[in-house]
């Protein structure tokens, strides 16, 4: 599946009522560590239909940021039905993503 | 078997591969994490000659492709020990496969150095940092604290000055180590507040870092402050005791070696950070991966 941007706007819709569990990357464009993970995460919206991928720019999204508690980046949450289901903070694999899954 | 086996993927194993590759050995370079090191987290590189201005992330891609077209094999794993056979041969065993070569070149690099407090893993990415320019946007208008006493501790709260609310600057001894300079601007910053011979000793919060309590050495009182953001910079620690096996360990877990990078083990040489050495600094270790490299060349 594409990965979908989302924002402040967007956010509920594409996220908290999604009907399967969303992995949410929290980035920005500074950020040498979130450039590494982006590939990364785009790998693992392509190889599985089960999961929702989005991506979230802190930058322009203070908002959503403050609310999930992020304070480094990347960022990592998988929701599910809406709520925070696992969050991990840094640079990862796939497979450590597969794992978050 | 492999020529030349390069145990990590930052500045000093890549730019190795690099000129192994050119000398025509095959080589394989073992990463537990991702390619680049510690210099992905450096918005801008600005004293690499010939280069007035690249981000770390640029660098290091770029390093990476250029390994990667010379015919890089690259295996994301982590690598657990070296061993040597009687006829020379290594042994390199990760923690998916094991792997032989004629010669091994360790640029495991550093990592930041944790405080060593209870919690301060499971606040990490909660309210502890280890990078200052990468996290401090999140905590504009709040209340953090920086340990230590180096430059980097200086510039990290300097930085946070502009953006935080008030900054705490907590260092175990009576005067900084880091420039003069630095420390006089410090000063005269309204929102920074230093705290002399004093050390943290716990973090308090539930999901997220509220406070931390910080004891004074030398009275031995211990107090509470209330911040949002805890951040470490207290310096690097190399990651080496797996290979001590083979190669000697300086006090602090560096390998001992020479600007030749040669090991106290033939055919197993050290580059980059994790070397005993003066300067830690990118050229620095891409030089080390020339001369490794070229000293491994002659003997695979």
């Amino acid at each position: 599946m594409a990965v979908i941007t989302v924002n402040s706007d967007n956010f509920e819709q594409e996220v908290l009522k999604a009907d399967k569990p969303v992995l949410v990357d929290f980035w920005a464009d500074w950020c040498g560590p979130c450039k590494m993970l982006s590939p990364i995460v785009d790998e693992v919206a392509e190889s599985s239909d089960n999961v929702k991928v989005c991506k979230v720019n802190v930058d322009n999204n203070q908002d959503l940021a403050f609310k999930y508690g992020v304070m480094s980046i990347p960022t990592l949450i998988v929701f599910k039905n809406g709520n925070v289901e696992k969050k991990s903070v840094g640079l990862i694999s796939k497979d450590e993503i597969m794992e978050l899954l | 078997m492999t020529d030349i086996i390069i145990i990590g993927a930052g500045t000093a194993g890549l730019t190795s591969a690099i000129y192994a590759l050119r000398a025509g050995k095959n080589v394989l370079v073992l990463e537990e994490k991702m390619y680049g090191g510690q210099i992905i987290n450096t918005p801008d590189i600005e004293n690499y000659p010939g280069f007035k201005n690249i981000s770390g992330y640029e660098f290091a891609t770029n390093l990476y492709n250029q390994a990667k077209e010379l015919g890089m094999i690259y295996k994301n794993e982590k690598v657990l020990e070296i061993q040597e056979d009687s006829n020379g041969t290594k042994t390199v065993v990760t923690d998916k496969e094991t792997y032989t070569a004629k010669a091994v070149i360790i640029a495991s690099g550093a990592k930041n150095r944790p405080l060593g407090i209870d919690r301060e893993q499971e606040f990490t990415g909660k309210g502890v940092s280890y990078c200052a320019t990468c996290d401090g946007a999140f905590f504009r208008g709040r209340d953090v604290a920086v340990v230590g006493g180096g430059n980097t501790a200086l510039e990290d709260s300097l930085f946070l000055s502009s953006y935080c609310n008030t900054v705490y600057v907590i260092h175990r001894r009576d005067e900084f180590r880091g420039d003069v300079r630095e420390v006089e601007k410090l000063k005269a910053k309204d929102n920074v507040k230093l705290i002399m011979d004093s050390q943290v000793t716990d973090i308090i919060g539930e999901d997220m870092v509220s406070g931390i309590k910080v004891k004074n050495l030398k009275g031995g009182e211990e107090r509470e402050i209330k911040v949002n953001g805890l951040f470490i910079a207290i310096g690097q620690m190399p990651d080496n005791e797996r290979f001590k096996n083979l190669v000697d360990l300086d006090e602090k877990g560096y390998i001992i070696a020479g600007e030749d990078c040669r090991t106290s083990t033939a055919g197993i040489f050290a580059a980059g950070d994790c070397r005993t050495k003066n300067v830690r600094q990118l050229v620095t270790a891409a030089g080390d991966g020339a001369v490794a490299a070229l000293a491994a060349c002659s003997i695979s």
